[in-house]
């Protein structure tokens, strides 16, 4: 499911709300997200999970190309933890 | 403070003048699509944010930690989540506040 669809199925079941609203919705929240971790805040959904960032130490890297090293600076990743509601939806039909 | 989903309904209120019911289910709605999504087995592509992958972990020895008991952990699928370019960059240099 990529974006688009995600809005088009969203403005199905939201009939109510104009589509474009809810285009203009999920772009926003999508953006409120990364801002938040842009901030170096969490994100936390209940039954869904959270957002964070994790370190990455400074190492020594090789450019694949030219086979060159070259030195990266440590960097913080974004990180995801699934919920538990999350966790036991995409299970349920290997453990039925 | 970390973002919730009431943090993220006010700011569709504020920001795009939103009614605070619709705004409230419209959170909650996005949420809901992609663990739907999901659940169904389909991966989630979020351009410019990142994808929500599913990935099979075959059965392995475990243990339980309390007890020193051996047990299998059975076979599962499991959500991984694979920022986007877009997203790393934006973050690579940020200092963690809380």
């Amino acid at each position: 499911m990529t974006k688009s669809e995600l809005i088009e199925r969203l403005a199905d079941k939201a009939r109510h709300v104009p589509s474009r609203d809810v285009e203009l919705a999920i772009k926003e929240m999508l953006e409120q997200m990364a801002q938040t971790l842009q901030k170096g805040e969490r994100i936390e959904i209940r039954g869904f999970g959270s957002f964070s960032l994790h370190y990455r130490a400074p190492r020594v890297g090789r450019n694949p190309k030219t086979g060159e090293t070259v030195e990266l600076d440590g960097k913080h990743v974004p990180h995801f933890k699934p919920g538990k509601e999350l966790r036991e939806r995409v299970n349920e039909d290997l453990i039925a | 403070m970390a973002l919730t989903k009431a943090e993220m309904a006010e700011h569709l209120f504020e920001k795009l003048g939103m009614n605070k019911r619709d705004a409230k289910d419209l959170v909650e709605a996005f949420f809901e699509e992609v663990r739907e999504a999901l659940e169904s087995g389909e991966q989630v592509k979020l351009s410019g944010f990142g994808n929500f992958d599913l990935r099979l972990k075959s059965e392995r020895p475990g243990r339980n930690p309390k007890t020193g008991e051996d047990i299998p952990i059975k076979a599962r699928r499991v959500v991984t989540f694979r920022p986007g370019q877009k997203l790393k960059s934006r973050v690579e240099n940020t200092k963690p506040t809380e």
